[in-house]
């Protein structure tokens, strides 16, 4: 892998690949009686979070610490960042305290590709604005292969809040690259503009796309980042594109219901649906570690040149 | 991406090659090898056989096979990656992991048996210890080699070594099996002979991460 985890769209098939066959032999360390590993001791990975998120900074936290990785957690409340300290400023001052490994999480999209290039270490991005989140999609195909074995040739239907989603499209990416067929269903209002260039198909009606779904993805609705009236009411929302258990019972026996948390239950998921054997999100979490280490292992466990 | 291909020393450097051992020596071996096992341990009594990956794992396979041909005994067989546990990571580019399978009942109170293709440095079967006691606390652990080359950097040894077989350091061993590679067979192959006697000069950058 090169040097830097910024995006799924510029990420090769061998390279997915990789970091999913990674992940599968560190879930394997979890079975383990003693579930820690040597391997980056000595090495420093600093969480450098400018947005408040504490499952994501945690899944980080526990992957590097199971490495034997000395973790720095550096939140912008509280920190200089809260006087004014620019994000050059952060990065050099994480540079001279020699972080080998930053993971970010910002509101702006592309603030990890800038920081990137500002620091000697690798950059991993942990979410940026409305861009990308590569581990989460990484998590989510690593999720599709354990259960159904594959991720090639699988229809993905991802449901909900698209146009502020990074989810959506780290995942539309990587599965493109790994061959799945994507349809997003959303509003048209929560669609972005340039949705036609994706590699997805596009459908305003879910009930017809729940049958041919191999995997219904679900997105938070979220109301953080919406600064304008996107759909009349949130009832109305739900009622169209919420999935509830009769929608769910018209999904292929086979199918799993995933979300990348956190979940709005009676929002966009129906607590029952949530909670049935199909719905993968607490094995989301669990694989969450998994695939973060493999990503740490694989940016940080060797000399840093290609073999 | 590290394959197969660059683990196996005879197709990463150009050199010449002879055959040491033939498939009928290492059946023979490898069966040998078995005996002293099932004799060594009063007959497989608690004996779980963990393969180093990648030509290890086979090996442990076989040798399961020949135990249960003799004495009709099935040892639980398994692998076990030391690479998280190498104290060289930081020499060479990201190793790709391979798979560890502890068989059903763990090691715990178990007697281990390592079995890894070849014995070199050492440094690998250091590592499978320092991974072994991830998994539990075996009552014995032991070692079999199919061939001990020599030139250890740390003190260990193999319990089971299927040939002795005194080496260059220039030179490098390849096991070759028919699981992996398609046919049975260990190959020494040393560097190239230069005309100038540079030989040693110019093979050497191969060697370096």
């Amino acid at each position: 892998m090169k040097g830097h985890l910024l995006s799924t769209e510029d990420l090769s098939r061998d390279d997915a690949l990789l970091v999913l066959d990674t992940a599968e032999r560190m879930a394997r360390v979890a079975e383990a009686s003693v579930r820690k590993l040597p391997t980056l001791r000595g090495r420093t990975v600093v969480n450098l979070f400018f947005e408040d998120s504490t499952r994501t900074r945690t899944s980080f936290e526990v992957a590097a610490k199971r490495l034997s990785a000395d973790v720095i957690n550096f939140s912008a409340r509280g920190s200089s960042v809260s006087k004014g300290e620019s994000l050059k400023d952060t990065a050099q001052t994480l540079e001279a305290m020699g972080a080998d490994a930053v993971v970010c999480r910002h509101s702006a999209s592309g603030a990890p590709h800038r920081l990137a290039t500002w620091v000697r270490g690798s950059v991993v991005n942990a979410g940026d604005g409305t861009h990308e989140h590569p581990t989460q999609a990484l998590l989510d195909a690593f999720t599709m292969r354990r259960r159904l074995g594959r991720v090639d040739g699988l229809a993905v239907t991802i449901v909900g809040d698209v146009l502020h989603s990074r989810v959506a499209r780290s995942n539309v990416w990587l599965l493109a690259t790994l061959g799945a067929s994507v349809t997003v269903v959303a509003p048209p209002t929560l669609l972005p503009i340039g949705v036609s260039s994706w590699p997805v198909e596009v459908s305003y009606d879910l009930d017809a796309v729940l049958p041919k779904t191999d995997v219904v993805m679900m997105l938070r609705v979220q109301r953080e980042r919406m600064s304008a009236a996107f759909f009349p009411t949130e009832r109305e929302y739900s009622r169209r594109y919420g999935l509830d258990v009769d929608r769910a019972a018209t999904l292929p026996e086979h199918a799993l219901v995933m979300h990348p948390g956190p979940m709005v239950r009676g929002m966009e998921i129906a607590s029952r649906v949530a909670d049935s054997d199909r719905s993968t999100v607490v094995e989301q979490v669990a694989n969450g570690v998994s695939v973060r280490m493999a990503v740490l292992y694989l940016l940080l466990g060797g000399s840093g040149e290609v073999s | 991406m590290a394959s197969a291909a660059a683990s196996d020393p005879a197709s990463r450097r150009p050199g010449i090659a002879r055959t040491v051992l033939s498939a009928d020596d290492m059946t023979r071996i490898v069966s040998r090898m078995a005996h002293q096992i099932l004799e060594k341990t009063s007959g497989g009594a608690g004996v779980v056989l963990l393969g180093v990956p990648t030509r290890g794992v086979p090996l442990a396979h076989r040798l399961a096979q020949r135990v249960q041909a003799v004495e009709g005994v099935d040892l639980p067989v398994g692998s076990l990656d030391p690479t998280m546990y190498r104290d060289d990571l930081r020499l060479r580019g990201v190793r790709p992991l391979e798979v560890t399978e502890i068989p059903d009942g763990g090691v715990d109170g178990r007697v281990v048996i390592l079995v890894d293709d070849v014995l070199y440095s050492g440094r690998t079967v250091r590592a499978a210890l320092d991974a072994l006691a991830a998994y539990g606390r075996p009552r014995t652990v032991q070692l079999a080699v199919l061939v001990d080359r020599g030139h250890r950097e740390l003190p260990i040894r193999a319990d089971y070594v299927g040939k002795n077989m005194p080496t260059s350091r220039r030179e490098s061993v390849a096991v070759r099996l028919r699981e992996i590679d398609g046919a049975d067979g260990v190959l020494i192959v040393s560097p190239e002979p230069s005309p100038t006697g540079a030989a040693a000069g110019a093979a050497d950058p191969g060697d370096r991460p």
